[in-house]
């Protein structure tokens, strides 16, 4: 099991990334820097959060076109699974590898939160560790997180199962339905708002966020 | 008979790029500029709607050819069609004749 954590110019979730990965769950874990054009070795892309290209243009926008972007979709095309956290979740909806937008919030504030979310999938790939509709609590940080999608799409989106995590306090960027994390109908690409890695060891005062990447790993590894 | 062959004209252009929101999407900034406006004693002002003004210069040896690429541009960059519609007006600055 190996995972890989993209790493663009400001990116500054990578290495919390990296320490949940390697540390906590004991998994072969490298760095790749977004001019790489092999990531075959990976069974799991993590696109970090942070501030990719100085979230110039839009969030996302020019990562999109980074050269490791290419493999990260070919990676997806052939079922391997895929983790954006919040700018990385911008970075998949820009590439088109999930639907919507994420737009300004609502009352223009950068949000440094911890929200309550409700996992409305427990079935996904992802999430199978939680319980069915359980409330968690996750750290939100960022400026663009208003989940946006046209009316057609948006109901696509419900109709096919792939909002994966609600906000179940007050809605805090004035994301339609309260969408905190979708995933693609496969199910393998996963984007979130809320930093599942910054709450995944225990010193940090909340564990919500491990049993993501534990589940993940309970999926993936040879039974 | 040797063909002579000229090089074709490049033509120089300047695109005046407008990306804005669609109207389906919430503009925040947009309102709270409103209501700036309004406290400065304006209340006709109705909407604001905040949007990019990209400016660039490209070549191309046609006009139609130059108009095709900046479509491609803001298509798959300039602007998120999920959210944002974008326009351009193309200006002729400077031509090359290829001839040196």
């Amino acid at each position: 099991m190996k995972f890989g954590v993209v790493v663009f110019p400001g990116s500054n979730c990578d290495r919390d990334v990296a320490y949940v990965t390697r540390e906590l769950l004991g998994q072969r874990t490298r760095m790749v820097w977004h001019q790489e054009t092999d990531i075959s070795d990976l069974d799991v892309v993590i696109i970090p959060g942070g501030f990719s290209y100085g979230d110039y243009l839009r969030c996302g926008a020019i990562a999109q076109f980074s050269p490791v972007m290419q493999q990260v979709i070919n990676h997806a095309k052939q079922g391997k699974f895929v983790l954006g956290i919040c700018n990385g979740f911008q970075v998949l909806t820009e590439a088109g590898l999930l639907p919507g937008a994420l737009t300004r919030n609502q009352d223009l504030h950068f949000i440094c939160d911890r929200a309550p979310l409700k996992v409305e999938r427990s079935d996904t790939p992802w999430t199978h560790s939680y319980t069915p509709s359980e409330i968690i609590n996750l750290p939100i940080a960022h400026g663009e997180g208003r989940f946006y999608a046209d009316e057609s799409t948006l109901s696509a989106i419900e109709d096919h199962g792939q909002v994966v995590f609600r906000y179940a306090g007050e809605n805090p960027n004035g994301s339609l339905n309260n969408i905190a994390g979708i995933c693609n109908q496969q199910g393998n690409i996963l984007g979130m708002m809320p930093h599942p890695e910054r709450a995944s060891d225990a010193s940090l005062g909340c564990s919500d966020g491990l049993k993501l990447f534990q589940g993940l790993l309970w999926q993936i590894l040879p039974k | 008979m040797a063909a002579f062959s000229k090089k074709p004209v490049q033509r120089k252009y300047i695109a005046k790029i407008f990306v804005t929101l669609r109207p389906s999407v919430l503009d925040p900034a947009g309102v709270a500029v409103q209501s700036g406006i309004q406290q400065l004693g304006y209340n006709n002002v109705e909407q604001v709607r905040i949007g990019k003004y990209i400016e660039l210069t490209i070549t191309s040896t046609e006009e139609i050819k130059a108009r095709q690429d900046l479509e491609r541009i803001c298509d798959q960059m300039l602007a998120n069609p999920v959210i944002e519609n974008y326009r351009f007006d193309l200006i002729e600055v400077e031509t090359q004749t290829g001839v040196f």
